[in-house]
């Protein structure tokens, strides 16, 4: 469990001596759903129907963007072959750097997702749904991502490939995410949609960072 | 019992594996000709014509065998890759890579005639419909699958990548399933039913399983014959190869 | 303790090398010599269990590899740097440390990298040190990380005169305390004994 925790601190301490990577993927998700006003227009009633859905399209796309550097520089400069070697179980030290991933990814979508869910006209109370399926939901991407970041590890065109390969296994989440939001404001509760999100990261807790094990040590070889 | 675990393994080696799918392919494809001929003969000329979606309706015979076909090969592909990244067989990566196309093209062939069945029935090309919605996912799959397997160079790597990726689809195609499906119910989008279908014709059904038998002899026999290919391409350095070609 | 036999590699249709064997006892090194592309690097990588060999067996205190046990007996420097640019060599050294496992004090980290010759660099940004200096703050883990079996590949590139011989020095000592190693080096190593394989 130490080896757990150094591997964390270690990846926050590095995210630290280069802000600027961290901070592109927040920046992304605001410009993108300031985006989508502009695209279709102020009109409120609209824009507050389609408000979950935008801001959950975008922290995708935002968790997406940061993937590729999930393992890339510990690949290049080695250090991936080290913990590989580790005595700590390699499981144990990627269930770190997905941890890290999210806290440093994740966590800025789901704190800022509440201000730019105001620019929607969205109720407090939505707001505060909106967060918690976030907050359920971020930790999935990151999971589930990381499989897809270890199998393109190293592979020609590997940014793009891990869309492709990525994205199809969002859409549960993405729907039940967004979904939350719109059963609230439709007045049917949030409950079942935020449970269902809470089971599916509990199975992707237990499931994704042993496949992204035996991804990384196939990459490895 | 031992020594049926012998023969068995025997044609986990590609250079025993590539004459067996070379005797079986012609059988299959045989099997494929009877089933679709009478299978088509049943769907065109002797299935009565539908009361409420006319002629039209017929392009079912061969939208549900190959949606049938596009998940079931899923199911298949998964399970050889897995039972490679267990066993260490070199054949079943090579089955894997060889299904992936066949069921992208089932998945392609469900999505087309949906459409085509769409339009008439429907009104429109596309509907966010729970099962199209699912059966597009499923075809991303695939392509992911197939993209995985190309960029990766070495083949045993590329084996190895597309086996657990294929496991994780796996896993999630349920998921993905219902999660479409009660989306589909949330927003109440179209309330027809594929299924609502009343009480279907005996001769519909007899056509349908025909044509179902057909496309699944077909795919048999085109994934024998890309596992072929497979095989010659992957060993092509050894010395069995060389007399095979000749 | 180390046993290999069989051991076959190939690189796409190349085999590299096949039916390698060797064994090792408390206090012994093999120098692994070759051309270059004759498998030396590969070799290696099958021996720390970062690939798949094509056939053969490595049994390290008679079970088989690559196990837990094995990984906290074994030491593997390669080709890369291994470090972190963007960290100090003394964060650099504690937080490898922390990731395997092991408790390192500061002192015993400082110590280390003061024996490579790192002194009054262990707080600058790795990213400003010369090759040859982040080739010390990688072998400074070495002192750090209890191990029986050193399995060192080119470790000896890059380093000047003074760290080609304090390098030799560690290696003694480390065999002289019942360790073990396997180097791979086109030059003559500064070890005494030691057996040759040649690939």
């Amino acid at each position: 469990m130490n080896a757990f925790f150094a591997t964390v601190r270690r990846d926050l301490l590095l995210a630290l001596r280069r802000k600027s990577e961290v901070l592109t993927a927040v920046f992304f998700f605001v410009i993108v759903t300031s985006l989508f006003p502009l695209g279709i227009g102020p009109e409120p009633v609209l824009l507050k129907k389609i408000a979950p859905g935008i801001l959950w399209v975008a922290a995708l796309l935002a968790t997406l963007l940061g993937l590729p550097r999930l393992f890339a520089a510990d690949h290049v400069d080695g250090t991936l072959e080290q913990m590989a070697l580790s005595p700590s179980p390699l499981g144990m030290l990627v269930a770190g750097k997905i941890l890290a991933h999210w806290l440093l990814c994740g966590l800025p979508l789901v704190l800022l997702a509440p201000v730019l869910g105001l620019q929607f006209d969205l109720d407090a109370s939505a707001l505060g749904i909106l967060t918690l399926a976030l907050l359920l939901g971020t930790p999935l991407l990151s999971l589930i991502g990381a499989i897809g970041a270890a199998l393109t590890l190293g592979v020609r065109g590997g940014g793009v490939l891990l869309a492709l390969l990525v994205l199809p296994l969002y859409i549960p989440a993405l729907i039940f995410g967004a979904g939350a939001v719109e059963a609230h404001i439709a007045g049917l509760g949030a409950g079942g949609h935020l449970s269902l999100l809470a089971a599916m990261l509990a199975l992707a807790v237990f499931f994704a960072p042993w496949a992204t094990t035996a991804a990384l040590r196939i990459a490895l070889e | 019992m031992r020594q049926s675990i012998v023969h068995w393994f025997k044609f986990a080696s590609p250079q025993s594996f590539y004459p067996l799918a070379g005797r079986m392919i012609p059988w299959f494809w045989a099997a494929a000709a009877i089933f679709g001929i009478s299978g088509l003969w049943i769907s065109f000329f002797v299935a009565p014509t539908d009361a409420q979606q006319g002629e039209g309706y017929r392009i079912i015979f061969v939208h549900v065998p190959a949606s049938w076909m596009s998940m079931f090969i899923y199911l298949v592909m998964a399970f050889w890759a897995g039972l490679g990244l267990a066993l260490n067989t070199r054949v079943s990566g090579m089955m894997a890579q060889a299904l992936a196309p066949t069921g992208a093209l089932m998945a392609a062939l469900s999505l087309w005639t949906g459409a085509l069945w769409g339009k008439p029935m429907w009104g429109a090309w596309w509907v966010w419909d729970a099962r199209l919605t699912s059966e597009l996912i499923l075809f991303f799959l695939y392509l992911g699958f197939m993209a995985l397997q190309a960029a990766i160079d070495d083949p045993r790597r590329a084996d190895k990548a597309g086996a657990i990726l294929a496991l994780v689809g796996v896993v999630n195609i349920p998921i993905i399933y219902f999660s479409v499906k009660w989306w589909n119910t949330l927003h109440q989008g179209s309330t027809i039913n594929l299924t609502k279908a009343p009480s279907m014709a005996q001769t519909m059904l007899w056509g349908m399983m025909l044509m179902a038998l057909a496309f699944w002899m077909y795919s048999i026999a085109v994934a024998l014959m890309r596992v072929r290919a497979i095989i010659l391409e992957r060993e092509r350095h050894t010395e069995w190869v060389k007399h095979a070609v000749e | 303790m180390l046993n290999v036999s069989g051991l076959a590699c190939s690189r796409g249709e190349r085999r590299l090398f096949a039916d390698v064997g060797f064994s090792l006892d408390a206090g012994e090194w093999l120098h692994v010599q070759g051309q270059n592309g004759a498998g030396k690097t590969s070799l290696m990588r099958l021996l720390v269990g970062l690939s798949p060999a094509d056939a053969g067996e490595i049994r390290w205190r008679n079970e088989p590899t690559p196990s837990i046990e094995f990984r906290r007996d074994l030491i593997y420097l390669g080709h890369h740097a291994a470090v972190k640019e963007d960290l100090t060599p003394l964060e650099n050294l504690r937080l490898s440390a922390a990731l395997d496992g092991i408790a390192l004090d500061e002192r015993a980290a400082l110590a280390a990298l003061i024996r490579l010759g790192l002194r009054g660099r262990e707080d600058l940004p790795v990213r400003v040190l010369s090759a040859g200096q982040k080739r010390r703050v990688l072998l400074a883990r070495l002192l750090t990380r209890p191990a029986v079996l050193w399995v060192l590949d080119e470790a000896f590139n890059a380093l000047d005169v003074a760290a080609v011989k304090l390098l030799g020095e560690l290696i003694a000592e480390h065999l002289a305390h019942g360790g073990m190693a396997v180097l791979t080096s086109h030059q003559p190593l500064p070890v005494p004994g030691g057996r040759t394989l040649v690939l």
